[in-house]
């Protein structure tokens, strides 16, 4: 850990010489195992790492970085004078100087707790489950593809910047999923336990995996995946819509959590990931949601273990929790350093993060998340006269300014008099994003309310994949456009 | 772009300093293979892939983000008693190479006996390909801020707002195993993307090549900020079935998303579009498609991930899919030959086409625009995901500029809609095309593709700009 440190002061002396008025250096190691199986074969099985740093500077009031994996004290301190070197490149194009909130300088090592480390679980332990669980699912007739994974991380980083902080961070990071896909005739249908795209990740060790019960829950998708296809077609139609927890996760995070991240907003990701409707004068003013939705951005861990928790971000600021969306009103952005002064801030809300050594951070989702409400789920379903349950995302879309969405889910349940009475296939629902959570009005308890994890998420250029956390209880949502996606007109 | 003079200077060696001289990479492969010869590993592959990258990202007309990333890692396949598994590590001295391959070894005794696995192929002929242009190379973060900076003095110039990249960059990749194959190949790469933003409309261009001095970023901020002022005023139109212009970027983000169904394991797995369906009429008979490493507006490594060589394959001929792409695993077991599209092992996707090129016309946008009574221009789509994997309905956005065509001519610019298109059905709807060029946008990766005008495309919903 010395040498980490040696070469981040190295960096940010040779920084503080070639001219830079401000920086900041985070060098980490990063371990990954990815474990795959598909039709009762291993697929991937795979472990890397990677080490290297990355220089972060303001030279002539602009922002420049350069990153690393040459690790000695030449390789450093090049490195350094690039960032320099490119900072001043970048004020040949500067429409204002860089202005950081004022933020104090932090000593503290850090470690996410876990249970059980995933890389010293034997692998022959963790194939065999994935092995039985791919087993389990081909045996259920009208089966035709299996695949299951593991991935697990462990993060190092060693944060110095020139105003004196120092701050080492251990993150350890699992995630495990199967599915079980069907194709017939002229349809390809598809089940995933606990989620789609890899299942659910968290700031946890492997008794992640140990909790989800794989075994069980192997037959019971294999099953469904199957029947799919004898199942009525999701109708066309505006409706009564309640939302599992995993797929409600996924909707936060495309029409809540995106929206409010203040570099969107400010145009910065205009080229790429889009911008926001929501604009600076909505702020404390739009009612984004019914009165019965709060919603957090909360990178602590008292939150609970999730793809977004953090002692500190990425520019060396707190873990924190802010208000986004306080009883339907809209209450707060993701800021960082730069941007908070613009929204009248005196400092950053803790959202800068960075994927890995190579990249520089930007503001991200920490864990938001849509607080539990007041119902049971079995009186939410007996509540509910005519409507339809959907369950675990199959797609996802959303325009650049994050009003329309469409989503698809692999399955649905027809609710009938307060019972699920049906399966129905090809569900999907879309809408407008603040009319869609105007029309909340219900939300289930704490007891059903789970921090979803979402892995996968990109946003800058070069692209960076972050993971984010999303806790949901299951939801219920009156007059939704439902079905379009299949309609044939 | 107008080059600046140092990067026009000439350049000593083969390649920019950034990267690992040709005999550096042959000698990790040596160190690795040695290293690997005092181990139970009976076969040892070794992969090297190197980046020097920049990037100047400017928004709000000013660069407010500008980087460099250098980073070179080494990955170990190693085989043991019909088992194997890989580690890749960047750490590239001796004891963390021998570390790496003891990882990959480890990992393999884990797992059961592979009975499919195949012995790693021996040395190969590869056609050569030079993709690697030393002013590209070269091309230094002042350079880039200037060319921002012209950008985005027009920008204001005409009242706009300008959001965008400027990137450049030299990459390398090496395969060599201990059956003596070896492979390697680099080249240059160079990107500039432009959004011009008029309240409360924005329109956009992007360019992408090996050779930066094909590149020019004031046409392309020009081109973005004229369309940009188009859109200004925009009107709802009634969402339904239309006849649409879709430029190259728009084509390509979308049909981009079929063509890992063209792999031979997604055909085996049954998750293919193309399952019974392979030799049938699926598409007109104005679309033929192949798979091109040499093609050249292409770009990428002429062999795969197991350092195969890539073969040219002819995927739809005449609208109908006649062949696949193949890994060696694949081809052994549909009795093919392998065609060099490969993943690097162990994996469970096997290989997909990567140079696509999609046949084109000889029509051009204009032309379709005049040839159009009522249609819709779309500049870009966004957001693309697959709703049915078999019918291969997708959904998405159109984004950054949207116009009506009436009696054969744009007539205004309307708000956005979102799609739900089957691929299938659309490419049996191209009434018209345009020669192909090499298209860039951000939903899929590069292709050879031609502007298209398509009848019957299906727009669900309207969003609120």
């Amino acid at each position: 850990m010395m040498l980490m440190w040696d070469l981040c002061t190295n960096a940010l002396d040779t920084a503080k010489l070639r001219g830079a008025s401000y920086g900041d250096v985070r060098a980490m190691h990063l371990r990954q195992r990815d474990l795959t199986t598909k039709n009762g074969q291993v697929g991937t099985l795979a472990q890397s790492e990677s080490v290297g740093i990355g220089i972060r500077v303001v030279a002539h009031g602009a922002w420049g970085f350069a990153s690393t994996d040459r690790l000695t004290r030449d390789g450093v301190a090049a490195c350094a004078a690039q960032a320099v070197s490119i900072a001043k490149a970048s004020a040949l194009a500067n429409r204002s100087k860089v202005v950081l909130a004022p933020e104090k300088a932090y000593i503290d090592s850090w470690q996410s707790p876990f249970r059980k480390d995933p890389f010293e679980i034997p692998l022959g332990a963790q194939l065999a489950l994935l092995l039985a669980a791919d087993g389990e699912m081909r045996k259920v007739k009208g089966v035709t593809l299996t695949e299951t994974s593991m991935q697990f991380r462990k993060v190092d980083s060693w944060f110095a910047s020139s105003i004196g902080s120092r701050i080492h961070q251990r993150k350890v990071i699992s995630g495990c999923g199967i599915g079980a896909t069907s194709f017939q005739g002229q349809e390809i249908q598809k089940r995933s336990y606990p989620n789609s795209f890899g299942g659910q990740h968290a700031l946890e060790g492997y008794e992640l995996v140990e909790s989800l019960e794989l075994l069980k829950h192997a037959p019971v998708i294999a099953e469904e995946a199957a029947a799919l296809h004898a199942a009525a077609q999701c109708p066309e139609k505006f409706g009564t819509l309640v939302l599992a927890g995993n797929q409600l996760g996924l909707q936060i995070h495309e029409s809540i959590g995106h929206p409010i991240e203040l570099d969107r907003v400010l145009g910065q990701e205009a080229n790429f990931a889009g911008t926001s409707f929501l604009t600076l004068d909505q702020l404390n003013k739009l009612k984004y949601a019914s009165s019965i939705v709060n919603v957090v951005a909360d990178a602590r861990l008292d939150h609970g273990p999730g793809l977004g928790t953090f002692a500190y971000d990425d520019e060396g600021v707190p873990a924190q929790c802010t208000d986004i969306i306080k009883d339907g009103k809209f209450r707060g952005y993701l800021s960082n350093r730069e941007t908070a002064h613009l929204i009248g801030l005196a400092r950053s809300s803790g959202t800068m993060r960075t994927e890995s050594w190579n990249r520089l951070p930007i503001i991200r989702m920490t864990n938001v998340s849509l607080l539990p409400g007041t119902w049971d789920y079995d009186d939410l379903i007996s509540d509910t006269a005519d409507g339809i349950l959907m369950d675990t995302n199959r797609s996802w879309s959303i325009d650049d300014r994050r009003y329309q969405f469409q989503f698809s889910t692999e399955i649905a349940w027809e609710i009938k008099g307060g019972k699920k009475v049906r399966m129905l296939k090809n569900p999907s629902y879309s809408g407008i994003t603040t009319e869609f959570w105007n029309s909340c009005e219900a939300i289930c308890k704490f007891d059903h309310w789970t921090l979803w994890g979402t892995p996968n998420c990109g946003k800058g250029q070069p692209m960076q994949t972050m993971g984010t956390g999303h806790g949901a209880a299951p939801a219920r949502f009156r007059n939704v456009r439902i079905g379009t996606a299949f309609s044939k007109q | 772009m107008t080059i600046a003079p140092s990067a026009r200077r000439k350049i000593s060696g083969k390649k920019h300093a950034e990267l690992l001289p040709a005999r550096e990479l042959r000698g990790i492969i040596e160190t690795v293979l040695r290293l690997a010869k005092s181990t139970v590993a009976s076969e040892t592959e070794v992969h090297i892939d190197e980046v020097a990258d920049s990037l100047t990202r400017f928004a709000n007309n000013g660069i407010h983000q500008n980087v460099f990333e250098h980073c070179a890692t080494v990955s170990v396949r190693t085989v043991t008693g019909g088992r194997t598994a890989r580690a890749t590590t960047n750490r590239l001295d001796e004891d963390s190479l021998r570390r790496t391959i003891e990882a990959s070894l480890s990992l393999a005794h884990s797992e059961p006996r592979d009975p499919r696995l195949l012995p790693m192929p021996g040395k190969q002929r590869y056609r050569t390909v030079d993709r690697f242009v030393k002013a590209t190379a070269a091309l230094t973060p002042e350079e880039r801020a200037r060319a921002v900076r012209l950008a985005c003095d027009w920008a204001s110039k005409k009242g706009q707002v300008a959001a965008g990249i400027f990137s450049s960059g030299q990459s390398q990749t090496t395969v060599g195993n201990s059956r003596g194959l070896f492979a390697t190949y680099c080249e240059t790469h160079s990107q500039f993307s432009i959004t011009m933003q008029e309240d409360p409309a924005a329109s956009w261009a992007k360019a992408d090549s090996a050779d930066v001095r094909e590149i020019h970023p004031q046409e392309l901020a020009e081109r973005a900020g004229k369309k940009a002022r188009l859109a200004v005023k925009t009107s709802e139109l009634a969402p339904g079935r239309y006849t649409v212009i879709l430029e190259p970027a728009a084509v390509l983000d979308l049909v981009g998303f079929m063509f890992y169904d063209f792999a031979a394991t997604a055909v085996e797995d049954k998750r293919s579009c193309l399952n019974n369906r392979i030799g049938k009429q699926l598409f007109g008979k104005n679309i033929s498609i192949s798979d091109d490493v040499f093609h050249p507006r292409q770009k990428g490594a002429p062999f795969d991930g197991e350092g195969m060589p890539r073969q040219k394959v002819l995927l739809v001929d005449r609208g109908v899919p006649k062949n696949l792409v193949y890994s060696r695993a694949s081809a052994t077991i549909a009795r093919k030959k392998p065609t060099g599209h490969g993943f690097a092992l162990p994996n469970e996707y096997g290989e997909a086409p990567m140079n696509l090129v999609v046949s084109g016309g000889d029509s051009s946008v204009e032309t379709m625009v005049a040839s159009t009574d009522r249609g819709l221009l779309v500049t870009r789509l966004w957001y693309i995901r697959e709703v049915d994997p078999y019918e291969k309905v997708m959904t998405g956005m159109t984004r950054d500029g949207l116009f009506l065509v009436e009696n054969g001519k744009l007539t205004r610019a309307v708000r956005n809609f979102r799609f739900n298109q089957s691929l299938l059905d659309m490419l049996n709807h191209v009434e018209l095309m345009s020669p192909a060029v090499r298209a860039t946008g951000e939903e899929s990766f590069e292709m050879v593709v031609p502007a298209m005008k398509i009848g019957k495309f299906h727009f669900s919903e309207v969003t609120k700009f």
